[in-house]
């Protein structure tokens, strides 16, 4: 009966959350494209926290399938000769086979790792895709590469992407709320919590860390596309492989929200995306030097993130309104994972 | 790869590639041991070793343009560092020297970020080097130029490089920094002040780090971001030679140092720094499975 009820409620959240974002473009015209950025931001956390937050695999390095798709979609739109939304469906269809096709080949390769050798070969593996992108000429080199153009006005193209990417973001909500109450979801955390006692168990523990990867490579590779047509151009160290920022931001964003937790990264996505707006509007030519600064505050300082430091002041929230699925389904599970958690902080 | 048949019909070029790699290599190889030092005592990777590098390579070019001769710089270079690395740990290091990797790899991340955004925001963007005047050794009829400065630099660093060795193994610090390498707690016990240790083990690397920018600065170019790079070939040196291993850094920098300087020829100078991480992908993969056969066998 409790179910029901819950389920009343989520229904009734989902068509609120949709509802406003269907309505917030045509209330903030002049704001659609930040909107548009948001929902990117929210969509960059969630797909992070898959391997980084659930599976404790911090990926510095993910920031690639989302350069694979801007490049995919870009270069459909410019050689298949379709027409524009055709070519960009296809374009966004090829770029998550490709980023779900990278992931399944380099999954296997580094993540076997532990670690820091991990985290520091992702970091390798974004920065020599900026460079092999801007070496290469087909693809338009240092100078970047144009899709093509909205047949419409401006502010309807910014709309369409915004409605697209939220989408994207949603779609990804689900799924991933979906599939951390699933057996899936139990070895992502039996990983991060102890691999060797995992593997001890029988469970295959790089498959399901590559599986892992390959799905946030799917969502990363899908939003790729219509960021390149938001934005108009593909540059390879600026937008498609941007490690220290969109490779740095997930990270960031994951672990301000607190990392591990569904709605962690959704609530650090709107709190960094606000800040750094502000960054950028008011602290001319020096916000860069400011988001450094807060990486090292947040990371020293506020390591367990908005959730974290909610979960350790309020315990008893959490066992209303966070995970019902999985608490619903291992209520004695939670409780321990709760306390753990608690521990750890206090 | 055009480039490959200058090689083949002049072995001459061979020579000057081999040659400029072993003497940038030992530079490398002194980031390297920095890094060594303080993954072996602290248990953290420092990414931003190669921002360390880079404000070094910045002391000195303002140190030449306000008249101090750029080779006498090279020790102020280190001094501001150290303070640099001495102020650092105060403020963030040493909140994460016991917690999880990935704390202090996104902590030590984000310095190195803000310490590049801060160089390129004071400093400009710009590509800076400083002519130290020493003139160029030309051998074989003038067909390899070595300057004099690269020279210099190598044999500094390896001198350096010993003093280090000397100085870790016969001083009272040096030897309270190895006893909290070997074992943090037992140095405690022994009365082994280890926050200090610590201290002193970052300082001190940022000061290494700082002496082979002022060279680099002297024998290559600086520019606010090319620190990540140095961080990612000392990591690579560090990886492939083990912790505490000199000789074994040396020789590592060297080779790096000639593999950089044949794929920048051969490729293209734009493909440089793409040779470097994608090296760095492959030696880490390359030991995951060395590592993963040795498990195989033991199963």
């Amino acid at each position: 009966m409790k179910r029901g009820a819950n389920a009343c409620r989520l229904a009734a959240l989902a068509a609120l959350v949709v509802a406003l974002g269907l309505v917030a473009p045509w209330v903030f015209p002049q704001a659609v494209t930040q909107l548009a950025f948001f929902w990117l931001m929210v969509l960059f956390a969630l797909t992070w926290d898959v391997l980084g937050g659930q599976t404790g695999y911090n990926s510095f390095g993910n920031v690639v399938f989302f350069g694979l798709g801007c490049y995919a979609t870009a270069l459909v739109q410019r050689d298949a000769g379709l027409s524009y939304f055709t070519s960009l469906a296809a374009g966004m269809g090829l770029s998550a086979l490709l980023a779900v096709a990278a992931a399944a080949l380099l999954g296997p390769l580094i993540l076997g790792m532990r670690g820091q050798y991990f985290a520091i070969a992702t970091l390798g593996l974004g920065t020599v895709a900026a460079d092999l992108f801007a070496g290469w000429d087909y693809v338009g080199g240092g100078s970047g590469i144009v899709p093509a153009l909205y047949p419409g006005p401006i502010g309807e193209r910014n709309r369409f992407f915004c409605y697209v990417l939220m989408a994207l973001a949603l779609l990804t909500f689900a799924s991933l709320r979906w599939l951390y109450g699933t057996r899936f979801g139990a070895v992502l955390n039996a990983i991060r919590d102890d691999e060797d006692k995992a593997e001890a168990m029988g469970l295959r523990t790089t498959r399901h860390k590559v599986a892992a990867w390959m799905l946030a490579a799917f969502f990363l590779g899908l939003a790729g596309g219509p960021v390149a047509g938001l934005v108009g151009f593909v540059d390879p160290r600026e937008l498609a492989f941007a490690g220290t920022s969109f490779g740095v931001w997930m990270v960031l964003m994951a672990v301000l929200g607190g990392k591990g937790t569904l709605w962690g990264p959704v609530i650090g996505a709107a709190v960094f995306h606000v800040t750094q707006e502000l960054f950028w509007t008011y602290l001319l030519g020096w916000q860069r030097v400011a988001l450094g600064l807060l990486i090292v505050v947040i990371v020293v300082f506020f390591p367990q993130g908005v959730l974290g430091w909610l979960r350790a002041q309020r315990p008893q929230w959490f066992h209303e309104t966070l995970d019902e699925g999985a608490a619903a389904a291992q209520p004695a599970q939670r409780d321990e994972a709760g306390m753990r958690a608690h521990e750890r902080t206090a | 790869m055009d480039n490959l048949a200058i090689l083949a019909q002049a072995p001459v070029f061979n020579l000057q590639l081999l040659v400029d790699g072993v003497l940038i290599g030992a530079l490398f190889a002194l980031a390297a041991f920095g890094m060594a030092l303080v993954w072996g005592v602290l248990r953290i990777i420092n990414i931003a070793q190669g921002e360390f590098v880079m404000l070094g390579g910045y002391v000195v070019v303002y140190a030449a343009a306000a008249g101090v001769p750029p080779l006498a710089a090279v020790p102020l270079a280190a001094l501001a560092l150290y303070v640099l690395g001495w102020l650092l740990y105060r403020a963030v290091i040493w909140r994460v020297v016991d917690q999880d990797l990935f704390v202090s790899v996104l902590a030590t991340f984000g310095l190195s970020i803000l310490l590049q955004q801060l160089a390129n925001q004071l400093f400009g963007a710009n590509v800076r080097s400083v002519d130290p005047g020493l003139g160029t050794l030309l051998l074989v009829e003038g067909s390899i130029s070595v300057p004099y400065v690269k020279l210099v630099a190598f044999a500094a660093s390896l001198a350096l490089g010993v003093a280090l060795v000397l100085f870790l193994k016969r001083s009272r610090l040096g030897q309270a920094i190895r006893a909290t390498s070997q074992n943090a707690r037992a140095a405690r016990i022994v009365g082994v002040d280890t926050d200090r240790v610590f201290a002193s083990t970052f300082a001190l690397n940022a000061a290494i780090c700082g002496a082979a920018g002022a060279l680099v600065s002297m024998t290559w170019v600086i520019h606010p971001y090319f620190g990540l790079a140095y961080t990612v070939r000392a990591f690579m040196i560090v990886v492939v030679s083990g912790l505490g291993n000199l000789a074994g850094i040396v020789a590592w920098g060297a080779g790096l140092g000639v593999a950089e300087q044949y794929a920048g020829f051969l490729l293209g100078a734009q493909f440089q720094t793409a040779f470097v991480f994608g090296l760095l992908v492959v030696i880490l993969v390359a030991r995951q499975l060395a590592l993963h056969r040795r498990r195989m066998v033991l199963r």
